[in-house]
């Protein structure tokens, strides 16, 4: 099993943080990981983007352009990315400011409006595990026991109280998740 | 037992640094490796294994603490990025010049100029070929992932004491920003004055005891003849690199028609490019150099009666390729794709540019 | 008339003053009449008295001094031009035990080495700095320097230091005073008897107080360079009296707050 994953939207929506937890999940579950962030100041405000691998093999290049998973998460991102998911692959986008919806024929993609369902339930600093439970319903890549170690390793101990949180966001985004077009 | 982590390649290399008994780190400030001096801040290791760690003014002023902790026998490193590498290179001269180990990272950025933060892999003529003034090579490693990063510290550390010569290790913005897994080493404690004074007292300037003359760190040696014969000195330390520390790695070259030779980040992705290539029947092998000083001449040059071809893949306009067709001396076409700027090549154009420059298509 | 030889008068109970044991038995490459030799004598006089030469550990700069190593009987590293602060911060912080100093001329510690100068005393680091101020670099042939005085001929400034477009002598020492950092800042001369006898005092101050981890202490010599200025010895250490004493008056600039 390969998993090549660009997670894309603004700094501050947790994108590089739901990657850094997403891989670190999967060094408890024995995978291979890396975790390949855009960085420098065009992050502050701006786009961000991580590349996250996690694989049962030794992983070659960390730099992809090719992708078998997008989780998109604004209109920038989905104009860059849209093109770069692998015939058959699957794009996730999050429809809150979405201008332009993706329309490609050849790739399964879904809907979480997980922003929206953030701010309703007043879970805005969780959206982006909403956003990873969504993916983890399509690609089940890591189980549940593993994302509570990933969580433990990758937030900080003055952040272990938010753990129940974030694995109860998780829960909720596999709910949210709803198909678009299905190959 | 060993630990595991996932760490950015900048924060593992700070951590083996502390893990290998180092005794100073002096940096500057810069994108793309600055966490490597907020992660030993943030660390203090100088309050548990007792490593210095000191923000200097300037890198000139970094290098030179180097210079000055290194000149005591003492484990001390610096980091930075292209245009402060620039700037430590009178240092680093020095350094070369008085026979001093020590550690300098280059963590390279697009230039030339302030260039840009993105990776790049444009200091190779930099780092191989001298770079301050005067005859005069670094051991440079480039490693290929974060393990290499941690690896690469006590093994530099291992090799500048060897041959009292200063080691560089030659990476990039994508390792030194990516996190993977990485095994961490036990620690290994600092050396302590008596063990010193054991293994360079001869030489390091400890404090001068009755037992012996006093020990002078200078490069000066007005006295052409005597210079010359220093140089001299010098060159057979380099054979003995030459002879003895040629490390790189080979990857499905065995029955390969055609090579590519890439260091550092870029032969992470020529070993998806060889992976995508074989897919479509093409018989690509891989060969990365670990150490880029001393280079893999004579492996190259074994690999061209068997190849067709290669192309070298870097992150500039065509520098390792240099080497690559000296080590080759015309036997096969050697072809050079680069990006630049803080561009990334990708798997598949590197694909593209084998067919289309050497395979033909 | 009974004839004095050598042999009656080189006897132990004659001596009233002999060369220090730590100046290596050597011709100094300084020129006849230079204040180097003096302060190097002074310098290493008190690290004989104090006891010091395993614990001391020196730096040379770039300039008249850069050959001081050979003279010295101490461990002593050479620098790159005006980097010596940064070699002994680093020194220092590593082998916390030993005393460090640095060995500078105007040129190194002023002009190219100003920051880490400046930044090695704003950080109060537990080093002496000797600073030898002759105004002129005189290892290179006599070029201006950063405390060249104003209208002073130099061979970069051959018509007099124009401080319109060349600026004015720059007071380190007044400057570094200012900082924190630093705990004892003096100037001192080493022309005449007296003068050699208070910059001997004041460098024995700085060593212990920098061995008290108090700071900085950075004793300035102002001193001649009879080649460069061309004068004879005695013409220029009176030119000194009379030009650069008034600009760079001696005495203690800053004293720790004990004293």
């Amino acid at each position: 099993m390969t998993e090549e994953i660009i997670i894309a939207g603004f700094g501050g929506q947790g994108v590089l943080s739901m990657g850094k937890i997403l891989a670190y999940s999967g060094i408890m579950q024995n995978k291979e990981v890396s975790w390949m962030p855009s960085y420098g100041p065009e992050m502050r405000g701006g786009t961000a983007n991580v590349t996250v691998i996690v694989s049962d093999e030794r992983i070659s290049s960390p730099v992809l352009n090719k992708y078998d998973t997008a989780i998109i998460l604004n209109q920038q991102s989905m104009d860059k990315f849209e093109c770069s998911v692998k015939a058959g692959g699957y794009l996730i986008y999050d429809g809150n400011g979405i201008t332009r919806h993706p329309d490609r024929k050849d790739i399964n993609i879904y809907r979480i409006d997980a922003a929206d369902e953030a701010s309703k339930m007043g879970m805005t600093k969780v959206f982006n595990m909403l956003v990873l439970g969504g993916y983890l319903k399509l690609k089940p890549i890591v189980s549940g026991e593993f994302i509570h170690k990933g969580l433990e390793k990758s937030l900080p101990k003055r952040h272990h109280g938010m753990i129940p949180e974030n694995e109860k966001a998780v829960e909720i985004g596999k709910d949210l998740i709803y198909p678009i077009h299905v190959l | 037992m060993k630990e595991l982590r996932l760490m950015k390649g900048n924060e593992a290399i700070a951590e083996a640094a502390i893990r290998a008994g180092a005794d100073g780190y002096f940096g500057y400030p810069i994108t793309p490796q600055s966490e490597i001096l907020e992660y030993l801040m943030a660390e203090k290791p100088y309050e548990t294994t007792g490593m210095v760690v000191l923000q200097a003014e300037s890198e000139v002023a970094a290098i030179n603490m180097v210079y000055g902790g290194a000149s005591c026998g003492k484990k001390c490193w610096t980091s930075s990025s292209s245009p402060g590498i620039s700037l430590k290179q009178e240092g680093i001269s020095y350094m070369a010049g008085s026979e001093l180990p020590g550690i300098i990272v280059n963590v390279v950025r697009g230039g030339p100029g302030l260039g840009t933060i993105q990776p790049s892999q444009a200091d190779y003529f930099q780092a191989t070929k001298g770079g301050g003034h005067g005859d005069y090579r670094l051991l440079v490693l480039a490693p290929a992932s974060v393990q290499e990063m941690a690896d690469f510290i006590p093994l530099g550390f291992d090799l500048a004491f060897k041959y009292r010569n200063p080691v560089m290790i030659l990476t990039d913005g994508v390792i030194g920003q990516m996190m993977e897994k990485v095994e961490l080493p036990e620690f290994t404690p600092r050396w302590t004055e008596e063990e010193i004074v054991k293994m360079s007292g001869d030489w390091a300037t400890t404090g001068k005891t009755p037992d012996r003359e006093r020990n002078i760190i200078s490069s000066l040696i007005l006295d052409s003849a005597k210079q010359e014969k220093h140089v001299k000195k010098l060159e057979l330390k380099y054979k003995a690199m030459e002879a003895d520390e040629v490390r790189y790695e080979t990857f499905q070259c065995e029955d390969a028609e055609y090579l590519l030779v890439a260091f550092g980040s870029t032969a992470r992705i020529c070993q998806k490019s060889v992976d995508i290539a074989r897919a479509k029947g093409i018989k690509v092998g891989l060969l990365r150099p670990i150490t880029l000083y001393p280079f893999p001449t004579i492996p190259i040059h074994e690999l061209a009666s068997q190849v067709k071809g290669m192309l070298v893949v870097e992150m500039n306009l065509g520098q390792m390729v240099e080497d690559v067709r000296l080590a080759v001396n015309g036997k096969v076409q050697v072809e050079h794709f680069g990006r630049c700027g803080g561009m990334i090549p990708n798997p598949d154009e590197i694909v593209k540019n084998l067919v289309s420059k050497i395979i033909g298509g | 008339m009974a004839v004095i030889t050598r042999e009656d008068i080189i006897k132990p109970e004659n001596l009233v003053y002999k060369r220090t044991s730590l100046l290596v038995d050597c011709a100094l490459s300084y020129c006849p009449g230079c204040g180097h030799g003096t302060a190097h004598r002074m310098l290493m006089e008190v690290i004989e008295e104090m006891g010091i030469q395993s614990k001391t550990i020196g730096v040379a700069p770039v300039g008249c001094s850069v050959l001081a190593y050979e003279f010295l009987d101490i461990d002593v590293q050479q620098a790159a031009h005006g980097r010596a602060p940064a070699l002994a911060t680093a020194i220092k912080r590593l082998m916390p035990e030993k005393y460090v100093f640095t060995y500078q001329g105007d040129g190194d510690l002023a002009a190219i080495g100003t920051a880490e100068t400046i930044h090695a005393c704003n950080r109060g680091e537990n080093f002496v700095i000797i600073f030898i101020n002759n105004g002129i670099y005189g290892m290179t042939g006599g070029q201006m320097a950063p405390t060249t005085l104003p209208h002073m001929r130099a061979s970069t400034c051959p018509y007099g230091r124009d401080t319109e477009t060349m600026g004015n002598p720059l007071k380190i020492t007044e400057l570094v005073a200012t900082l924190p950092g630093t705990c004892y800042v003096t100037r001192q001369a080493v022309h005449t008897p007296g003068n050699v006898r208070k910059t001997k005092k004041a460098l024995r101050k700085a060593f212990e107080y920098s061995y008290a981890k108090k700071g900085v202490s950075l004793v300035e010599i102002v001193s001649n360079c009879n080649s460069g200025w061309k004068m004879t010895p005695v013409q220029s250490n009176k030119w000194m009296e009379e030009n650069m004493f008034p600009y760079y008056p001696l005495g203690d600039i800053k004293v720790p707050a004990a004293e």
